[in-house]
């Protein structure tokens, strides 16, 4: 007689890579965020959307460790970060950050040194985390600007020249020359017009099949989440108001304010 | 007993300019700033009947360290004669009462400005340093608050990246003067604007050099025998200047740090920038009787 078992589903097994429970955080009378708990699986992209001031780039900015929380607990699955990483020292935080985390601001003018050349950029990474060869340091930057999509003839021009596209591009090859475990999105494609958006869209989705990279990506627009994120998180006045898989949240909005949020398509 | 039997004698000013209480705080922190190689300390600069850029900080230094017994030299630009040097010189002796000389060999303190001696110096002399900006983070992180964090971290990748940047845009490392150096294996400092050619001088020396910012309000430290590394990639050596194949116009001498003059024709001459050693080698080749010291370069190679 065979007894045949049944393998719980992949979400249930796996551990999650990112595990952010409980955070809280004002500015004074301001609460930013009021006991925000969200998991990444890895390998998954986790969409946030909200309108502004509901609190999605304050959570990524703490995802990033630019900023602590009140109260709260933060984990990362990886081999070498044990513990709450909020309580880890500003020295242990800057390496972590560096090398686990990459970052895509909304704005080029915080990820990038304007006036330092393209390549300089995505090698300041490299030197952070202890590459002391210049050969080495041309190499992979140019191999990581090559994956996201940049044109190898202006690897030298520094960003200040270059259009918000191709800034945009430096910023993501900065984020992705380490290989790291978690890639984090800040509205990435605004500010940028129609045609570049689906381009850039095209890349990041092209790396997140290629290299697993657990991704979260903060937008308002609706649409990069439906084409990018697995997973969705809606937040609204520093509260999470629902969780779901995309399509389920898009198909069939079940709080009021996120009904409101579909419907509101222009 | 009344009170003027109590009191000091009144005297127009204090010995070595400078009064007691500033003299021993420069002390105080010339002692942590050796204790802690290359890392900068903050100090109050006090006022110097010389305008603030034109080296107070090394003449504060130099007069703290100053006693009738010090024997004082003082270079420009490796020159003992010119204006700056010539003036600093002889306040210093009118202070101080201490002897003068233009040797490197005698004098038991040496105040310079962008050059180190040709010729060795040995553990009984200070090497004073003028230095104009003393924070080497301050091209690559303009707030001073986080340049200061970083250091306390140790925190230096991007000077690398500065140095990627030359590399990058010009083929070559760029930096000629204040090259970016780590101290004791910990501290990056600027060896203030030193060419490269003086930085190897610095490493495991003899003698103690003490580097301090007048206008900065800063000074430092290169205690003897400590290691003091330029910044380099592993695959990009560090290198002096060209200079080990010119000879001196007026000295003949070869294997030197030389300054350049142009010509009107276009060509340029040379002549040596550390000038006593060019008086030495001239007097020697008319039958003086001269000293010359053991010299770090020996035939334009670092030994």
């Amino acid at each position: 007689m065979t007894t045949m078992t049944l393998e719980p589903p992949r979400l249930v097994r796996t551990k999650p890579l990112l595990e952010i429970r409980d955070v809280s955080r004002s500015y004074g009378e301001v609460r930013a965020l009021h006991k925000v708990s969200a998991t990444a699986y890895p390998g998954e992209v986790l969409g946030i959307v909200g309108e502004s001031g509901s609190g999605k780039s304050t959570l990524l900015r703490m995802m990033n460790l630019e900023e602590l929380p009140d109260s709260g607990s933060y984990h990362l699955d990886l081999p070498d970060t044990p513990g709450d990483l909020f309580e880890l020292d500003r020295f242990a935080r800057r390496m972590l950050c560096a090398t686990r985390i990459g970052i895509v601001y909304q704005n080029p003018h915080l990820g990038l040194l304007m006036k330092h050349s393209s390549s300089g950029n995505v090698a300041e990474r490299l030197l952070i985390a202890g590459e002391r060869r210049f050969g080495v340091l041309r190499e992979k930057a140019r191999e990581a600007l090559s994956a996201s999509e940049f044109p190898l003839e202006r690897l030298d021009a520094p960003p200040i020249e270059l259009s918000g596209g191709m800034q945009q591009r430096v910023q993501l090859a900065k984020a992705i020359a380490l290989e790291p475990a978690l890639l984090l999105l800040d509205e990435p494609t605004t500010g940028l017009d129609v045609s570049v958006q689906a381009l850039l869209l095209d890349t990041l989705k092209r790396l997140q099949q290629e290299r697993k990279i657990t991704m979260v990506i903060v937008s308002h627009d609706l649409g990069v989440i439906r084409t990018l994120a697995d997973r969705v998180m809606v937040m609204r006045r520093g509260e999470v108001v629902e969780v779901g898989l995309a399509d389920q949240v898009f198909q069939d909005p079940q709080h009021p304010y996120t009904q409101q949020l579909v419907h509101a398509k222009l | 007993m009344s009170l003027s039997d109590l009191a000091k004698p009144w005297a127009a000013m204090s010995y070595g300019f400078l009064d007691a209480s500033a003299k021993r705080e420069l002390r105080r922190k010339m002692v942590k700033a050796v204790a802690v190689p290359g890392c900068q300390m903050p100090y109050a600069s006090r006022e110097v009947p010389m305008a603030r850029g034109w080296g107070t900080g090394g003449l504060q230094v130099s007069l703290t360290l100053i006693n009738p017994k010090s024997v004082v030299k003082v270079i420009d630009q490796g020159a003992d004669d010119s204006v700056n040097a010539a003036s600093i010189r002889r306040f210093l002796a009118r202070v101080s009462g201490a002897m003068t000389t233009t040797d490197t060999l005698t004098a038991s303190l040496i105040q310079s400005r962008h050059r180190i001696p040709e010729e060795k110096l040995s553990d009984n002399q200070v090497l004073v340093l003028q230095v104009p900006n003393p924070e080497p983070l301050r091209p690559v992180q303009p707030n001073m608050s986080i340049a200061r964090q970083m250091h306390a971290d140790a925190d230096y990748s991007r000077m690398w990246l500065q140095l990627y940047e030359q590399i990058v845009c010009s083929g070559r490392v760029m930096q000629g003067a204040s090259y970016p150096s780590l101290v004791n294996g910990r501290h990056v400092m600027t060896p203030s604007p030193i060419p490269r050619w003086d930085v190897p001088k610095l490493h495991m020396a003899e003698h103690l050099t003490i580097l301090s910012a007048g206008r900065e309000k800063r000074l430092f430290a290169v205690p003897p025998f400590t290691r003091v590394e330029p910044l380099v990639f592993d695959d990009v050596p560090f290198q002096v200047e060209d200079h080990a194949d010119l000879s001196c116009y007026r000295s003949g001498a070869r294997g030197f740090f030389m300054n350049e003059i142009p010509q009107d024709d276009g060509t340029s001459q040379y002549e040596l920038s550390d000038s006593e050693y060019g008086v030495k080698t001239i007097r020697d080749r008319e039958g003086d009787p001269v000293r010359f010291g053991e010299t770090w370069y020996k035939n334009g190679k670092f030994s």
